[in-house]
């Protein structure tokens, strides 16, 4: 079938098979490959992407619940290569990863979480990072990237 | 992990997907959010030959407060449960049992409808309509029917939908006394419970205590004749068959229902 995704602001159509998943579509067909495979089964989070705004977990949506929607992913949240956005500064500053792989499912659930919740507790930020594994258990670095991103969005 | 071939059709309608539906014939799955059905679907478990994406029905989302009842759309999703004002006001335990659902993303595409439709036994949101005394409607080719949810739950995976006919409705008549709880037991964060209990008033209903969910109608006999959360407590396993797995023997599910049914019998009294 013909699956038309607005990916990161510009239309990326394409003639897929119907079993295509988003997560293969963005990496395969659009050639986006910051989005990672993890686990394969809804659990580990590497896959987050943001669907309408909002987080879902790319290998378990279809790229057909994707047709005429738009997808972001980490490599759409800054305007260019030389810049970052809040929340991937933040990961940076506050030493946020390890190996980095989880790292892009990471940002994309915490871009989303802060969405929803501009100013989390960080009891608030691990609830709503419950769905993303780290391996290298890098969390306290993680949580407090996004808390640190949270007060710099927030105006003084 | 790729799902065997199969043809996508999108309705737009309810109509159109009982069509589709009639059309694909037996081996037809209707698609809300996808994140039951998806997984066994890479695991190969099902083999659709045609899914019908139900996810764009807009009508189907909505969630109503009329006289006696709430009315909740099929594929209301867990995150809209979860932040409908309308359910945090008028029933508790639905929003919160559905805020605690897997994790953000998982809330962001999973439906109720798809999570009855299911009946996984370790899913939280069937346990919590039995609870609610709620009634299912459904729409087939020979019209729509109301089911009650004590009727719907025949055993694993297994419900009263006939092939080709789809869940539409869910309705919940107002409680009539306001104390209510949902706990449910994991190991780790996102996991399915490994036993849940689900109180509303004299209602009390277990998450993975058997192939279905099922009433404690022991705990139900006990509150109605006077006993104590505790004593009443003290029958939570009566009449249930949980599994012995990985995460324990029989024993300790039915351990474990005893002392989740009376925290959640303290909590719900608290409420009230």
């Amino acid at each position: 079938m013909k699956v038309t995704v607005t990916v990161n602001g510009s239309e990326v159509a394409a003639e897929v098979a119907d079993r295509t998943l988003l997560v293969h579509f963005l990496r395969d067909v659009a050639g986006l490959t910051a989005t990672n495979v993890g686990c394969d089964t809804s659990s580990c989070g590497a896959c987050t992407v943001l669907l309408d705004g909002r987080s879902v977990k790319s290998c378990t949506v279809l790229a057909a619940q994707a047709d005429g929607r738009a997808v972001t992913t980490v490599e759409g949240l800054s305007g260019g290569a030389d810049e970052l956005h809040p929340v991937q500064r933040a990961f940076r500053a506050e030493h946020g990863l390890q190996c980095g792989f989880c790292t892009p499912g990471m940002v994309m659930a915490s871009v989303s979480l802060l969405a929803e919740n501009p100013s989390p507790t960080e009891d608030e930020v691990r609830s709503a990072l419950e769905g993303n594994l780290c391996r290298c258990t890098g969390y306290h670095n993680i949580v407090r990237a996004v808390l640190a991103a949270a007060s710099e969005r927030r105006p003084r | 992990m790729i799902p065997a071939p199969f043809t996508y059709r999108r309705a737009s309608s309810v109509d159109e997907a009982v069509d589709l539906a009639a059309q694909a014939g037996e081996d037809a799955k209707f698609l809300a959010g996808g994140h039951s059905l998806m997984p066994l679907m890479k695991l190969r478990l099902a083999v659709p030959e045609t899914v019908v994406d139900i996810g764009r029905i807009g009508e189907l989302s909505q969630i109503g407060e009329g006289h006696g009842h709430f009315t909740i759309g099929a594929l209301a999703t867990h995150d809209l449960l979860a932040r409908s004002g309308v359910l945090a006001a008028g029933l508790p335990l639905l929003a919160n049992a559905a805020g605690q659902i897997g994790d953000p993303q998982v809330r962001h595409c999973g439906t109720i409808g798809g999570s009855l439709a299911h009946a996984d036994p370790a899913a939280d949101l069937p346990a919590v309509i039995m609870a609610l005394d709620a009634t299912l409607v459904a729409r087939g080719p020979s019209g729509t029917r109301e089911i009650a949810a004590g009727d719907f739950f025949l055993g694993l995976f297994e419900t009263a939908l006939q092939p080709g006919e789809l869940l539409t409705e869910i309705r919940i008549p107002k409680p009539k006394s306001a104390g209510w709880s949902f706990q449910k037991f994991t190991k780790r964060a996102i996991d399915w419970a490994i036993v849940g209990v689900a109180v509303q008033g004299p209602n009390v209903a277990l998450v993975n205590m058997g192939s279905t969910p099922i009433r404690a109608s022991g705990v139900e006999q006990a509150l109605a004749s006077g006993s104590g959360p505790r004593e009443a407590a003290a029958r939570a396993a009566e009449g249930t068959s949980p599994a012995d797995d990985l995460n324990g023997p029989r024993q300790y599910r039915e351990h474990l229902a005893r002392v989740l049914v009376a925290r959640a019998l303290e909590e719900s009294s608290a409420r009230t």
